[in-house]
């Protein structure tokens, strides 16, 4: 087209919503995560005073932190493979393995350490990698896949670590979880920043776009296999990394220490605003999802609740807050 | 300029045992437009996305520019300067105008990292630059009527500049004006010499801009020519003869009771409509797109909220919540977007047609299977839907049947009250005039109709008297005798006219 008049005008210039409007609509779940973290700190603070007469301090912080960075990986992992309209059940394996190995390995100096740590982000991309040419090239169903790995990564990880134990370095945890000073407030910004960047590469957009509808995506030129498979092998790495934080936060190693993580992160991913029919929901959410979801246990913790209902509280708050996320955002989408 | 842009050979092409083409040929050339007609289910849809490169062909040949192609997938053909929309459009519904408009072709930043303000810009010049800037860019395409989804479908593959365009039934879910448009985007490219190869089953449309037709049936090519009357086109697509192809109007019932009665129905788009609508009566609803008719039908079905006004059905107030409600209350909506608001596409036909009538079929809760295949298969027999059987996922049959399999399952429900919009859409000549007859028969028997078309020719035709919406409200009322589709369309466009 050289001319810039257009030759046919079919309908001038119509009434627009405003950008704000159409930003909060359109991220509506990430507002409301926002919303439910804010109002569980609130909560949390306001237990805590209560019970310990005191405000909660830099220990709290930084506990609460750490506790929260391996579910934040495992929830992205998990909305990765989400957003293409899959699901890993193996989050959890990959754990496991990957913090067995750490227990192994990560016994020398720093550049043992470092060299190794490399290599087991590399096994956690290779776990992802083999998911995805499974449901992609596969053409098998992404539940039975994870499922099956999942099995196969833990069967793994028992062999590698049969009993819990290893000696972390010192210097590892003083990177990734230090005790005495918040290095997770480092981690948070930079998980955000990934994320926005992945979000503006071709990737991410090929991720949403076939989540969104993978024939229609494919009929643009956009290839469904290999974005698939990258979506579980950056999956795969992610989880890794929460395998690591894990091996940080307890000084050592334990190859089951993963397992809750394949549950809990889809319930981060969800609470985060993330859709499991796929395409629509953003890291970021996942991100905030893994801290109320943290939180809701500290809060139970310090309502004292019997540790026995904990889990009946915890379905309890899920349903409420996916029913009433839903609901509102029905309510400000206006229709259906 | 008579250069082969697109040359299919004998191209062949099967699923399982159904054969979809089985050897289809004909010739483009650069600065031609080129159109291929034929019944539902001839082959038409799948010979263009052998030529898009969304499917592989089992047999023949595919020139594109001269030189023998063997396609890998639709950035092949894009690479090759062949540009596709698709018959059932491939929008991401979840994603925005912009995102979708500039797919693959992101504005990056400074950092080579994709920008969303530069994206929303350049889209929003897009838009202006293709004359439909009332489409807003950071507007969810989920969001959007279906006809503004099919002119960002068609914006997006005009503005990669195509060397060749092809367009599966364009105007399927357009209405005059937008036609207009589209046709003024395509002589647009014939003046810079590319080929534009489209289908339609309007054959006003294809007489106005076309420069050769090709005629398929049942898989093949029967015929290319510059200059063919429609009867005689009809004729070789079908092996009938249509006599003509609008029924005569059956006068309305004189004392007839009133079935629906909405007065100033208000919600969404929609701002005090009146109407009543008599049992035998066929009522249109005409207008520009986007001016409130979808509103209005989702309303009615209980679908959509209204937020003032008042519905009598059958001479009782009523007030949906759901579509379940307007059902049992004997109102049935056959909606527009079969892809995402009807049909469940990997689902059987069977299934499908007999969807909403469930219960009667059931005893203690189990399925009848004798009595659903009756029901299903009396809905493939009386409209004459193209499949390999009932047991065959609805998915797998063009576009057209698809439509019909939806208009069945309604039928089979017997509600009095048929809200229709824009049943016709996509189906072919011989079909529309069965459908027609089906409709007129409908309403002779007592049904009450509400008729939706984005074709003002159909509604003229067909209905007793015609509604013209225009920004939510009724702008005009036309009573039969004498309705001609010069003046639904006039009167939908008056203001932009006077302005
Ligand atoms: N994926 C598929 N699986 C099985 N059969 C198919 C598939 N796609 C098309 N067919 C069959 O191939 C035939 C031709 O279909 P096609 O969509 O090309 O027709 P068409 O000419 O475009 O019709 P319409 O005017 O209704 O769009 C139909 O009988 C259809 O049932
Ligand atoms: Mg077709």
């Amino acid at each position: 087209m050289s001319a810039s008049t257009p030759q046919t005008v079919l309908m001038a210039s119509g009434a627009r919503r405003s950008r704000t409007s159409h930003a909060l609509v359109q991220n509506v779940g990430l507002v409301l995560v926002i919303g439910l973290l804010a109002a569980c700190i609130i909560g949390y603070c306001v237990l805590f005073v209560v019970t310990q007469h005191r405000f909660p301090g830099g220990f709290e912080l930084t506990s609460t932190l750490d506790n929260t960075m391996p579910l934040a990986f495992a929830a992205l992992a998990q909305t990765l493979v989400v957003l293409t309209r899959g699901i890993d059940l193996s989050v959890g394996g990959v754990i496991d393995l990957t913090n067995a190995v750490a227990a192994q390995t990560l016994t020398g100096g720093p550049v043992a350490t470092t060299l190794w740590t490399l290599a087991i982000l590399l096994i956690g991309a290779a776990c992802g990698l083999v998911n995805g040419v499974l449901v992609a090239v596969g053409r098998l169903q992404p539940i039975l896949v994870t499922l099956a790995t999942l099995s196969i990564y833990q069967g793994i990880a028992i062999r590698v670590l049969p009993q819990p134990g290893g000696a972390i370095p010192p210097g590892f945890t003083a990177v990734l979880a230090n005790p005495n000073w918040p290095t997770s407030l480092l981690y948070i910004p930079v998980i955000g920043g990934l994320w926005a960047i992945f979000r503006r590469t071709r990737l991410g957009v090929a991720v949403f776009a076939i989540g969104n509808d993978a024939m229609a995506a494919s009929s643009h030129g956009i290839s469904v296999k290999r974005t698939v498979i990258l979506a579980y092998t950056l999956g795969g790495l992610a989880s890794a990394c929460a395998g690591l934080f894990l091996a940080a936060n307890a000084t050592a190693g334990d190859a089951t220490t993963g397992d809750t993580y394949t549950l809990t992160s889809i319930v981060a991913a969800v609470l985060g605003g993330v859709s499991l029919f796929g395409g629509r929901g953003s890291g970021l959410g996942a991100l905030f999802g893994a801290f109320v979801t943290v939180m809701v246990v500290n809060i139970l913790f310090f309502a004292h609740i019997d540790p026995l209902y904990q889990t009946f509280y915890e379905g309890l708050f899920l349903l409420a807050a996916v029913v009433s996320a839903n609901m509102i955002g029905r309510a400000v989408r206006g229709r259906r | 300029m008579t250069r082969p842009a697109v040359e299919a050979v004998e191209v062949g092409k099967s699923y399982g045992g159904v054969a979809a083409l089985t050897a289809a040929s004909f010739t483009a050339t650069a600065g031609e437009v080129h159109a291929l007609v034929g019944e539902n289910g001839a082959g038409k849809s799948t010979l263009i996305k052998i030529l898009g490169g969304r499917v592989r062909p089992d047999t023949g040949v595919v020139r594109i520019g001269g030189n023998a192609v063997s396609l890998s997938g639709p950035q092949a053909a894009h690479d090759l300067g062949a540009w596709t929309v698709f018959q059932e459009l491939t929008l991401l519904p979840w994603m925005t105008v912009a995102e979708n408009l500039l797919l693959l072709r992101e504005t990056k930043g400074a950092t080579g990292l994709i920008s969303r303000s530069a994206t929303i810009r350049d889209a929003d010049a897009l838009l202006a630059r293709y004359g439909v800037h009332h489409i807003d860019p950071r507007a969810l395409v989920e969001d959007i009527s279906l006809a503004e989804r099919q002119t960002i479908e068609i914006v997006r593959a005009v503005s990669n500049n195509p060397q060749i365009l092809f367009l599966d039934e364009p105007t399927s879910s357009l209405v005059e004006r937008e036609v207009e448009w589209l046709f003024g985007q395509i002589r647009a490219l014939r003046t810079q010499g590319a080929c534009v190869v489209f289908t339609s089953h309007r054959w006003a449309e294809i007489r106005s801009i076309a420069d050769r037709i090709t005629i398929f049936r049942g898989g093949k090519d029967v015929g290319t020519f510059t200059e063919i009357d429609e009867g005689e086109a009809v004729r070789l697509m079908t092996g009938r003869r249509v006599e003509a192809l609008y029924p005569p109007l059956p006068p309305m019932p004189n004392a007839a009771a009133t079935a629906l009665e909405a007065s100033a129905m208000s919600g969404p788009n929609v701002r005090g409509v009146s109407f009543s609508l008599h049992a035998g009566e066929v009522l249109g609803v005409g207008g520009l797109a986007g001016h409130g008719h979808r509103e209005l039908f989702r309303m009615l079905f209980g679908d959509a909220t209204a937020t003032g006004g008042q519905l009598t059905v059958h001479g009782k107030t009523r007030r949906f919540r759901s579509p379940r409600a307007a059902i049992a209350a004997g109102i049935a909506l056959v909606p527009e977007d079969r892809k995402t608001e009807g049909l469940l596409l990997r689902m059987s036909v069977r299934d499908n047609a007999t969807l909403v009538i469930l219960k009667r079929l059931t005893r203690f809760g189990v399925l009848k299977p004798a009595e659903e295949r009756r029901a299903a298969q009396s809905v493939v027999d009386s409209l004459r839907v193209r499949t390999a059987g009932i047991s065959q996922p609805v998915g797998a049959l063009s576009g057209g049947n698809q439509q019909k399999v939806l208009l069945g399952r309604w039928l089979l429900a017997e509600c009095q009250i048929l809200l229709l919009y824009d049943v016709t859409r996509g189906v072919d000549v011989a079909t529309k005039h069965e459908i027609y007859e089906l409709v007129l028969k409908l309403a002779s028997e007592g049904h009450a109709i509400v008729f939706y078309s984005s074709d003002a020719e159909e509604l003229a035709h067909l209905c007793h008297r015609v509604l013209v919406m225009r920004e939510g409200v009724v702008a005009a009322e036309l009573h039969a005798p004498g309705i001609t589709a010069e003046d639904i369309v006039s009167a939908a466009v008056r203001d932009h006219l006077a302005a």
